[in-house]
């Protein structure tokens, strides 16, 4: 088992023709069952064409009746990104990925009011998207730094997921799923909904929580682990050196108005029972000391 | 992206939200001509910087004569303003706003920001106009009272109306307030703002709501569909390291520190600068270069660090993912020849062709010093900035 996808999952990719669609599609596919995963692509003016073996659909509608894809993954250029979304939306898709970076705010915001009482998940933007090892990669990380196991992953970064994945893939503890929940203000999963799904999946035994300054994410979820988590957690803040009211890279990553700063969420996820580290390459470490320890 | 004061008049007086009538002048003869042009007896020279605090630190004169126009002027204009959001060094002042005087009979203060959590739009209002806000959500939270704005229906009248009431704002100043809300909303929305603050917004003696002054933050994914927005940018504010970054599509934000770090990703390349911080060194900059750093992107990136004066090494920290470690090898051992390196130079290398990257460097004849790992690599790094 896995959290939110497994080698069964039928997915369709918007923006598969842009030059960064392809290159991402091509991966993809070759990772472990993607082949038999990735079932269609989306594009207007394209319909009716292939791309690597892959037929390409007028709509994610379209696509979706096409070939039963309930999943999307989204490379759209930010301009039109959340309608991107919003089309995955309102063909009640279960799940959809937004890779693009850089979505205006206001976008976002009419998005996300749209999505109120529609079923789909929204992962991103601004995020590599998820992975289950050995099973299927939706997104942009690399595949081969992973090992399938049972520690989940969640975080706001890519490269740091990926610093977090080495470190554990090299000390021979493999991954159940990992998610990449991006680096915008505004996004769909947060740390806390994606940590009661690995609360919940049978096959994770500890989950590695990967933050960074700005907003209240990590404290929220860090709360709702206290009361209510069942397995260890691991955390880590990047940005205890970040200066305030600069934006860090990623849209998010910002200390504004005193709130956001790392040591104040760090101190935070410690009360909680969170086993924090402020070495960041130490967490995986840190994550086999709580295990043996569990 | 931030702008001025007096340009985020302009847009508020778009938007129906009454401002002092007053002109951005450039210097001292252009702000006495313009006080003579608004007329009247009193007037007020604010120094135009995109920092707020100003009043505090004498960058806010209030003249009643063409004279002490001149004088405040002359003071202002130029001089090296320190408040508590510039830094100990300051901004220098080049422009300046002469607006009318207006009497005060009450001040208040309005503000949105984009609530991350609701993920709706935040309106905070406060009967403690004139003071710094974040003071009074620490002392008197009850004080601020906050509307979250429905998207879809916007700010309605009736809401503004209880807003207005909360603030402590007379019954006969509704409808004002009412215009000066939703104004403040829609240029909110219809510009892409991260941030507006009017502060003070003030009731004058005779009745009437005016912003004293406006504050705005623009969310730069969206610069693209507001190039009159784009036309306010003001380069003198920005620091010249990351508006040189920018021309090459680098993230980079300078810090105080020594040691400088190229990184791939925000996070991580946040994190290398707190686990410098960690063994003991101090980062010189926060640097992402982002998923597709070509040769050029990297040297770029190096000339970059390298105009920093207390530099004393450089760290390169990279994950390979999307980008292969030969690619970001071959480019650090071009940019390390081309620009005649000075400092000690450690490089970690993983991921994606890690072999290939590590044999590049080796080979290279550069003393280029390997980290196995970042500890490793921060380690070497601080012991190297400690040598030079």
């Amino acid at each position: 088992m896995s959290i939110l996808i497994n080698k069964n999952t039928k997915v369709m990719t918007q923006g598969m023709t842009g030059k960064v669609g392809q290159f991402h599609t091509v991966n993809c596919k070759a990772y472990a069952n993607g082949a038999n995963c990735f079932v269609a692509g989306v594009n207007p003016k394209k319909a009716g064409e292939l791309f690597e073996d892959i037929p390409v659909y007028a709509s994610v509608r379209d696509a979706k009746e096409a070939t039963g894809a309930t999943v999307s993954v989204i490379y759209v250029p930010p301009s039109g990104a959340a309608a991107a979304i919003d089309e995955a939306v309102e063909a009640d898709l279960d799940l959809v990925i937004c890779i693009t970076e850089g979505i205006p705010v206001h976008d976002m915001l009419r998005t996300r009011y749209k999505m109120r009482g529609k079923r789909t998940v929204l992962i991103g933007p601004n995020c590599p998207g998820l992975i289950t090892p050995d099973e299927i990669k939706i997104g942009i990380m690399p595949g081969h730094i992973h090992r399938k196991g049972r520690i989940g992953v969640v975080s706001r970064s890519g490269t740091l997921t990926y610093e977090a994945v080495g470190q554990l893939t090299a000390l021979g503890l493999g991954q159940s799923s990992c998610v990449g929940i991006g680096g915008d203000p505004i996004n769909g999963l947060k740390h806390l909904d994606v940590m009661r799904l690995f609360n919940d999946d049978p096959d994770t035994d500890a989950v590695i929580m990967v933050g960074e300054i700005g907003g209240s994410d990590e404290e929220e979820c860090a709360r709702w682990i206290k009361g209510n988590m069942k397995k260890p957690v691991v955390g880590f803040i990047a940005g205890i050196t970040a200066p305030p009211g600069k934006r860090m890279g990623h849209a998010g990553a910002i200390i504004s108005g005193g709130q956001g700063g790392a040591e104040d969420k760090l101190a935070v996820m410690e009360e909680c029972g969170i086993h924090i580290t402020r070495n960041p390459a130490e967490m995986g470490r840190v994550m086999q000391k709580v295990l043996k320890v569990c | 992206m931030k702008i001025h004061e007096y340009q985020g008049k302009e847009i508020l007086r778009q938007f129906g939200v009454p401002t002092p009538r007053g002109t951005a002048c450039f210097s001292v003869d252009e702000a006495v001509a313009a006080a003579r042009q608004l007329g009247g007896s009193v007037w007020v020279v604010k120094a135009q910087i995109h920092a707020g605090g100003r009043g505090k630190s004498g960058g806010v004169k209030v003249a009643k004569s063409l004279d002490e126009v001149r004088s405040a002027a002359q003071q202002i204009l130029g001089m090296q303003l320190v408040t508590h959001q510039t830094g100990k060094e300051g901004q220098k002042v080049r422009r300046l706003l002469i607006e009318e005087g207006a009497q005060i009979s009450k001040e208040f203060y309005l503000g949105m920001v984009i609530d991350r959590s609701k993920q709706r739009v935040a309106l905070m209002a406060s009967s403690e106009g004139g003071m710094d806000i974040e003071e009074v959500a620490a002392h008197t939270p009850e004080k601020i009272h906050k509307l979250w704005v429905d998207p879809a229906a916007g700010l309605t009248g009736a809401e503004a109306d209880e807003i207005a009431r909360k603030i402590g704002l007379p019954a006969a100043a509704f409808d004002q307030a009412r215009a000066v809300l939703q104004g403040l909303y829609r240029a909110f929305v219809e510009k892409d703002a991260m941030l507006a603050e009017i502060n003070p917004l003030v009731l004058t003696g005779d009745g009437r709501v005016i912003a004293l002054d406006a504050k705005f933050n623009f969310d730069s994914n969206a610069l693209y569909r507001h190039p009159e927005v784009v036309a306010y940018r003001d380069l003198d504010e920005e620091d010249p390291a990351e508006i040189e970054a920018s021309k090459f599509d680098l993230s980079y934000i300078s810090l105080d520190g020594d040691i400088g770090c190229l990184v791939n990703g925000a996070g991580l390349a946040m994190a290398t600068m707190d686990i410098i911080k960690l063994y003991g060194g101090n980062p010189a900059n926060f640097l992402d270069v982002g998923g597709g750093a070509s040769k050029e992107k990297v040297t770029e990136a190096f000339k970059l660090m390298l105009k920093n004066p207390k530099l004393k090494a450089i760290l390169v920290n990279i994950f390979g993912g999307i980008m292969k470690c030969d690619v970001i090898a071959e480019g650090v051992v071009a940019a390390a020849r081309e620009v005649h390196l000075s400092v000690p130079l450690v490089v970690r290398l993983e991921g994606t062709n890690v072999e290939l990257g590590k044999k590049i460097l080796a080979e290279s004849g550069l003393p280029i010093i390997s980290g196995s790992d970042m500890a490793d690599a921060a380690q070497k790094v601080v012991a190297a900035a400690k040598d030079m």
